[in-house]
């Protein structure tokens, strides 16, 4: 226990007055005030972009997130906005950006923990930073000059190859310019690699030393210690990370606006240009008025909600895994 | 090396063999598919570090020179030369005012956090919460500022652009402030205690220095993360052409709405320009990341 449990009552003579006291009193407050300004922020992002946004949803109703046609500027009749074709585009590219980035970063997390020489485990970690240093709009730049257009081959091939057999096929329908979901999703999954690998290599980092060895004792090769003592006791965090990887892959903005092609479209074919709601966003706020803007707001509404949802599902979950790994420390 | 050796200070085998020459077939094979694929996985990590790397360099070496960083940007997508002098000037003031803010509020989140919530239900409620933060899509932090200073003020400036990196700092500098304060040895509080110093004036005299070197770090690390930072600068600072030193009045612009704008035109002069500002934003960005590093390695407590 620290001392300020115990206050030196019994010595009146040990205690100050006057100012000072007050000086404690109004230094806590003040950093109460600033630890509660996150608290307020949400609060306030919450609340404000839900009444800016009120007059899309008023209009739309439930049909905002149900419709799949986005028109602003009807030629006749009222402007539609349904978010549908752009949640869809979240959705699928943040699963390719998933689908590659969680084999990649638990081998790498793994690699960092089990395998990697002491002289490699530095410039591996450095990778990784640097790799999380790079500006999304980096790699969104890269990918619209440099990955789209040398990936239109690979796709022409796939389609080629993949495209006629039922059902499967149609996911490698026929290639456009190279800025469709795919390519989203490839960039978005460097993108999240980083943090998925730091916070599974942290919890790997938390496995019992004598849990590992016991496995290696019993004869267990490298690979079934890791299957049969690693991961059963990391399963939890591995989740949390995953679903901080897919929050971040949902709220990224700029490098899916400049990748993902630029269409209100839902379709198998992961080969066809489409949209994401932040991206949708950040493309078209600068020219709209009125209620496309708050329809836009609404976009965002719906994307805070959903990011916020997931991430405190998953801080909850990785808190929880490592308690759960700190008592069976003990 | 036998794979299935543990480290050293084995007892050597008597009776059963226990090299891996007794492993089954499968199992060997097994093992050794594992081990390709890790480092595999890490080999795909390096590839698209190295090849950005490179395009970046490569390209953006060949419009780097000194009228690049001074000359104003073009008003024509089309035109050749001009520079990025606006934009370098709006990142550095637009991402130095966010840190103004952004860092000294953080740092007593901080405190607070470490020396008075500690582990209650408030102060876990606080972590909680910053933590979600981080996880809040920087567009969703430019809407917000938008609605919330933009309409108010009337129009778009770098101020609301540093407002919106500080909401998106603040969390980050929190969080990793306080790890940084929960690594200061208690002895130093106790001792300042014993002296008669009241709480608040240990914890600035005594902890706050002691823990500084990795508060800095932590911070420049916010802040490097913040220069790259593209779509609220889109949104609530709009677009100049010439540089402006006024945060408080005026449209502004940055590097990273730059390489935006200029990376989805089909004319080669902007996407010249854009690989350029690339360049530039990714050596300021690293010179944060390592200035940092190198504090944070040279200076650190040592964790105990």
């Amino acid at each position: 226990m620290t001392l300020t449990n115990n206050p030196p009552a019994a010595k009146p003579t040990l205690t100050q007055r006057g100012s000072s006291a007050l000086g404690d009193r109004v230094f806590s407050w003040w950093t109460l005030g600033t630890g509660l300004l996150v608290l307020a922020i949400l609060g306030l992002i919450l609340i404000t972009t839900v009444r800016e946004a009120w007059p899309a949803f008023d209009a739309m109703g439930l049909r905002f997130i149900t419709e799949r046609v986005w028109d602003p500027n009807p030629a006749t009749g009222d402007a539609i906005f349904g978010a549908l074709s752009f949640a869809y585009g979240t959705a699928v590219s943040s699963l390719i950006a998933l689908l590659f980035a969680v084999p990649v970063s638990v081998g790498i997390a793994l690699f960092l923990t089990e395998l990697a020489p002491r002289r490699l485990r530095g410039p591996a970690v450095t990778v990784i930073d640097l790799l999380a240093a790079v500006p999304s709009v980096v790699f969104g730049l890269w990918g619209i000059l440099v990955v789209a257009p040398a990936l239109v081959p690979i796709y022409q091939w796939m389609h080629d190859v993949f495209g006629g057999i039922p059902l499967l096929g149609r996911l490698f329908g026929p290639v456009g310019s190279g800025r469709n979901f795919m390519t989203a999703g490839l960039i978005l999954a460097i993108m999240v690699t980083p943090i998925i690998t730091s916070i599974t290599r942290e919890v790997f980092s938390t496995v019992p030393r004598a849990d590992k060895d016991a496995a290696l004792a019993l004869g267990a090769t490298r690979w079934e210690m890791i299957r049969g003592a690693v991961f059963p006791h990391s399963f939890g965090g591995v989740v949390g990370a995953v679903m901080l990887g897919l929050g971040r892959a949902m709220g990224e903005t700029i490098a899916v606006a400049l990748v993902i092609g630029g269409a209100t479209n839902i379709t198998a074919n992961l080969f066809a240009p489409g949209n994401s709601m932040a991206a949708v966003i950040v493309q078209q706020f600068g020219e709209s008025t009125g209620t496309f803007t708050a329809a836009l707001i609404g976009l965002g509404v719906v994307l805070f909600a959903m990011t916020v949802l997931i991430n405190v599902l998953a801080q909850v979950v990785v808190r929880r895994a490592e308690a759960r790994m700190k008592g069976s420390l003990a | 090396m036998t794979l299935t050796a543990p480290p050293a200070a084995r007892p050597a085998a008597g009776g059963p063999d226990l090299t891996r020459a007794a492993l089954s077939g499968r199992r060997r094979f097994t093992n050794h598919l594992a081990t390709s694929a890790i480092w595999f996985a890490v080999l795909l990590a390096v590839i698209p570090l190295a090849l950005v790397t490179y395009t970046v360099i490569a390209k953006g070496g060949g419009v780097m020179s000194l009228s690049f960083l001074n000359e104003d940007i073009p008003n024509s997508y089309r035109r050749e030369g001009g520079g990025m002098g606006p934009a370098i000037v709006g990142t550095l003031l637009i991402t130095g005012m966010a840190a103004l803010m952004a860092i000294p509020l953080g740092v007593f989140g901080a405190i607070y956090l470490n020396e008075y919530g500690k582990q209650r239900p408030l102060a876990r409620v606080i972590r909680l919460m910053s933590d979600v933060m981080t996880g809040v899509p920087s567009i969703v932090m430019g809407l917000f500022i938008y609605i919330s200073w933009v309409l108010l003020v009337g129009e778009q400036t770098g101020f609301a652009g540093a407002l919106a990196l500080a909401c998106l700092m603040l969390p980050v500098v929190i969080r990793s402030s306080e790890e940084m304060l929960r690594l200061v040895p208690d002895e130093l509080r106790q001792a300042s205690m014993a002296l008669g110093a009241r709480k608040w004036k240990t914890t600035l005299t005594v902890v706050l220095p002691a823990a500084i070197s990795g508060i800095t770090s932590g911070s420049l690390l916010a802040v490097a993360r913040a220069a790259g930072e593209t779509a609220p600068i889109i949104i609530v600072t709009g677009i100049v052409f010439s540089p402006n030193w006024n945060l408080f009045d005026g449209s502004n612009t940055a590097l990273p709405a730059q390489i935006f704008r200029n990376a989805s035109q089909p004319f080669e002069a902007a996407q010249d320009r854009a690989w350029g500002a690339a360049l530039t934003l990714i050596v300021i960005v690293l010179g944060f990341t390592i200035i940092a590093r190198f504090i944070s390695s040279r200076f650190a407590i040592k964790e105990r």
